[in-house]
C-alpha cells in the first residue's frame, strides 16, 4: 500500500486509498442485450468491512457481482483487486455463486464440492491428499456441515446448500468474499450460521461484500451499503447511507413491497 | 462359436474388429461422460452428421490429385475439418442469434447430412466412386479392418484417456458450477472447447466402426447407463468407460460369430442392454429400487396414521392400513387393537406429544428440522434430551 502512494505522485491521499481498496470498480456498464443492466457504475468496497448490495429485482445486483468477478463480460469499465488487474488476483476472491444456478443431481458429494475451493491450489494434476481432505473438513465444521460430507448434494435442504458452498468458499481461503444472495430460501437456522461466518471473516479482516434481499436485516448484519437500481444510487457506511430518502429512490414506489419481502427472489 | 470370438480365437481380422471396438469403447464412454454432465450429449450427434460432406469432399479432393480417394487418413481428415466447421455453426447459432442450441443442433444436423448425402451421390457416379465404399461411413463398416485403423483407434483411445486426466478438474467444475469457473479462472468456453475437441476425435476415429448415425449412442448411453450406479464423478468417468469398452468387446464378439450381424449396431443394442439392465436393477437411482423405496415408505406412513388413530380410538378406514396393521398383529379382524396394537398406539402417541414440544422450541432447531411425522423420537433426540422433554410435558407436581 505504500508503495501505491509512492508511485502514485500526482494522487491525492484520497485516490491511493482507492487504489488499495481490496475491489474498486470504475464505470462498469453491463448489458444483455440493449438495455444496461447496470449503467457506469462505480464502487469501491472498504477493506475488513461487511459490504451488502441492496435494490429492486432487476436492479443489476447480481450483474455487478458478476461483473466484478468477470463471469459476464462488462460492455465498459474496470475492475481494479486491490489495485491490480482482476487475472491476476484470482486468488485473492472467492466466490459463492445464487444456488439456484448449478445442478443440484450432479454426481458429487459435499466433501467433494468443497474440494474444488482447493482446486487452483491443486492444479490440474495434483492430488488430493490428507491434509486437503482436512481442510475442507474443517471448513465444513465452521458451517457446522460435518455429518454430511460424504451426502450426495441433491439431499441436502436449500440451507444446507449454501452451507456447502459457503464452506467451498472458506477452503479458497480468499481475502475478499463476494456473495450472490447467501440467505434466499434458507432457513432461520442457517442464516444464522451464515452470518457468524460471515462475521468472523470480517473480524479477521476479511472483505465481504453480499447481494441481500432482506431490507430489515442489513443494519443488523452489514457495516456498508450499497443501493443499486442500475446505476449505484448511494453508497457508504449503513448509518449514513441506509436511509429512508435513499432507500425511496433507489425502490420508487416498490419500497413497501420490498419491505413486506424480504426474500425475494433472483435479481 | 462366441466363447471363441471373446477370446480373440476368429482369426485375424475378428480379432482385430474387437479390439478396436474395445477401445472405441472405452475412449467413448469416458469422453461423452463429461458431454452428458454438461447437457450437451446432443452436440455430438451434430458433430457426427457434420462429417459427412467432409469425407466425400475429402475423397473428390484426393482423386482429382490423382489419388484412388480411398486413403482413410486423408477422409477421416476431410471428416475432421467438416465436423470442426458444423460444431463452429452450432456454436454460433446458440452464442450470436436467440435461437436455442437444439434448434441449432437440429439445423445444422440436417443440413450438413443432406450435403453430405448429395456429395456422395456425385461421388457414386464417378469412375473412381463405384468401389470406394463410402457408405460404410454412414452405418459403419469393419469388414476390411485394417492394422493402421486398429492402431489408430488405440492412440486416439490413449490420447483421449490422457487429456481426460489432466482436464478432469476443469471439466468437472464447468459442468457443474459454470459460473465458479469462470471466478476461478478457468474458462468455461475454453473448457468446452477442449471437450468438444476430444468428442470430436472419438467421432471421427469411430466413423468406420459404427458409422456416424450410431456414434452418438457410444457417446451418451455409457455415461447415462454408469451414472445409474454411482454419486461421484471420478466414478461415473470410469464406469462409463468400462461399460462402453464392454458394449464394443461384447458387440463385435457377437457381430464376428455370424457374418449377417453388422458390428456398429450389435454394439450399440448391448449398450442399450447395458442400460436397460441398469434402469431397472441398479441400487439407489434404478427403477426397482425407487419403486421398493416408495412402497417402504407408504407402508410407514400408513401403519403410523393407523397407529395415531387407534390412539385416539377412531376406527380403521383405509383397507391398506387395515391390513398392515392386522398383519403386524397389532388388530384382530374386527378392527379392534390388541394389546401389543394397544402398547404401540400410546407409543406413537406419546412420540408425537414429544415432537409437538420439540417443534415449539427453538433449542431443539436442529432436531426439529428431522420431523416427518414418522421417525421415533429416539432416532433423533439423545434419552438425556428426551427425558428434558418429558419433565417438561409432565403437569407440574404439588409439592408435598
Amino acid at each position: 500500500m505504500s508503495l501505491a502512494l509512492v508511485s502514485d505522485a500526482a494522487g491525492t491521499a484520497d485516490r491511493a486509498a482507492r487504489t488499495a481498496s481490496p475491489l474498486s470498480v470504475r464505470g462498469l456498464t453491463v448489458s444483455y442485450g440493449e438495455t444496461p443492466a447496470l449503467f457506469s457504475a462505480d464502487v469501491t468496497v472498504r477493506a475488513g468491512a461487511m459490504t451488502a448490495i441492496v435494490g429492486p429485482n432487476g436492479a443489476g445486483k447480481s450483474t455487478l457481482l458478476k461483473a466484478a468477478l468477470g463471469v459476464v463480460k462488462p460492455l465498459a469499465g474496470s475492475v481494479a483487486v486491490f489495485g491490480q488487474p482482476l487475472a491476476k488476483m484470482r486468488d485473492a476472491i472467492a466466490y459463492v455463486p445464487q444456488r439456484a444456478s448449478v445442478d443440484w443431481d450432479f454426481p458429487t458429494r459435499v466433501i467433494d464440492v468443497v474440494l474444488m475451493g482447493l482446486y487452483r491450489d491443486l492444479g490440474l494434476l495434483g492430488r488430493v491428499r490428507a491434509p486437503h481432505r482436512a481442510r475442507a473438513m474443517a471448513c465444513l465444521e465452521r458451517v457446522g456441515m460435518t455429518d454430511f460430507a460424504t451426502r450426495q448434494i441433491g439431499q441436502l435442504s436449500g440451507g444446507q446448500q449454501q452451507r456447502v458452498f459457503l464452506a467451498r468458499a472458506l477452503a479458497q481461503e480468499a481475502d475478499i468474499y463476494l456473495l450472490d444472495e447467501p440467505f434466499a430460501g434458507v432457513d432461520a437456522a442457517t442464516e444464522k450460521a451464515i452470518i457468524a461466518v460471515l462475521k468472523d471473516l470480517r473480524d479477521a479482516g476479511r472483505t465481504v461484500l453480499a447481494v441481500h434481499h432482506d431490507l430489515t436485516t442489513v443494519p443488523a448484519y452489514f457495516d456498508d451499503v450499497i443501493l443499486l437500481n442500475r446505476e449505484v444510487i448511494a453508497a457508504g457506511p449503513v448509518d449514513t447511507t441506509f436511509t429512508d430518502d435513499a432507500l425511496q429512490t433507489t425502490y420508487g414506489g416498490r419500497l413497501e413491497t420490498a419491505r413486506m419481502q424480504p426474500h425475494g427472489t433472483a435479481g | 462359436m462366441l466363447a471363441d470370438a471373446l477370446l480373440f480365437q476368429l482369426g485375424y481380422n475378428a480379432s482385430l474388429v474387437t479390439l478396436g471396438a474395445l477401445l472405441l469403447g472405452i475412449a467413448a464412454g469416458v469422453a461423452g461422460t463429461f458431454l452428458f454432465l454438461r447437457k450437451r450429449a446432443l452436440v455430438s450427434d451434430a458433430i457426427s452428421h457434420a462429417t459427412l460432406p467432409g469425407v466425400g469432399l475429402a475423397f473428390i479432393a484426393m482423386v482429382a490429385m490423382g489419388g484412388d480417394g480411398r486413403s482413410l487418413f486423408g477422409l477421416l481428415l476431410g471428416a475432421a475439418v467438416s465436423a470442426g466447421l458444423g460444431l463452429q455453426c452450432v456454436q454460433w447459432l446458440t452464442r450470436r442469434t436467440r435461437l436455442g442450441e437444439d434448434a441449432a443442433i437440429g439445423a445444422v444436423l440436417s443440413v450438413f447430412f443432406g450435403l453430405g448425402i448429395v456429395i456422395l451421390t456425385i461421388v457414386q457416379t464417378m469412375n473412381a466412386g463405384r468401389q470406394a465404399g463410402l457408405e460404410g461411413f454412414l452405418l459403419g463398416s469393419t469388414a476390411g479392418m485394417l492394422r493402421s485403423e486398429a492402431l489408430l483407434l488405440a492412440v486416439s483411445a490413449g490420447l483421449v484417456l490422457l487429456l481426460v486426466l489432466v482436464l478432469r478438474r476443469p471439466l468437472t467444475l464447468a459442468a457443474f458450477d459454470p459460473g465458479f469457473a469462470e471466478a476461478t479462472g478457468w474458462r468455461p468456453a475454453r473448457v468446452d472447447l477442449a471437450m468438444m475437441g476430444i468428442v470430436l476425435l472419438v467421432t471421427v476415429v469411430g466413423l468406420k466402426v459404427v458409422g456416424l448415425i450410431m456414434i452418438v449412442a457410444l457417446l451418451i448411453v455409457p455415461p447415462v447407463t454408469a451414472r445409474f450406479w454411482s454419486e461421484r464423478v471420478d466414478v461415473v468417468v470410469i464406469t462409463s468407460g468400462v461399460l462402453g469398452g464392454l458394449a464394443g468387446y461384447l458387440g463385435a464378439a457377437i457381430s464376428a460369430t455370424a457374418p449377417a450381424l453388422p458390428t456398429g449396431p450389435i454394439v450399440v443394442l448391448v449398450s442399450f442392454a447395458l442400460f436397460a439392465l441398469s434402469l431397472l436393477g441398479a441400487p439407489g437411482r434404478g427403477v426397482l429400487a425407487s419403486v421398493l423405496r416408495h412402497q417402504r415408505y407408504q407402508r410407514r406412513v400408513h401403519l403410523r396414521q393407523g397407529l395415531l388413530a387407534l390412539a385416539s380410538g377412531q376406527p380403521i378406514y383405509e383397507r391398506l392400513t387395515h391390513r398392515l396393521l392386522r398383519r403386524a398383529g397389532l388388530i384382530r379382524a374386527d378392527g379392534v387393537p390388541t394389546t401389543q396394537g394397544q402398547a404401540a398406539a400410546a407409543k406413537a402417541q406419546l412420540d408425537e406429544t414429544r415432537w409437538a414440544l420439540v417443534r415449539g422450541d427453538q433449542a431443539f432447531a436442529s432436531a426439529a428440522a428431522r420431523y416427518d411425522g414418522l421417525t421415533a423420537i429416539e432416532d433423533v433426540l439423545t434419552p438425556d434430551q428426551i427425558g428434558d422433554v418429558d419433565a417438561r410435558l409432565a403437569p407440574p407436581q404439588a409439592v408435598t
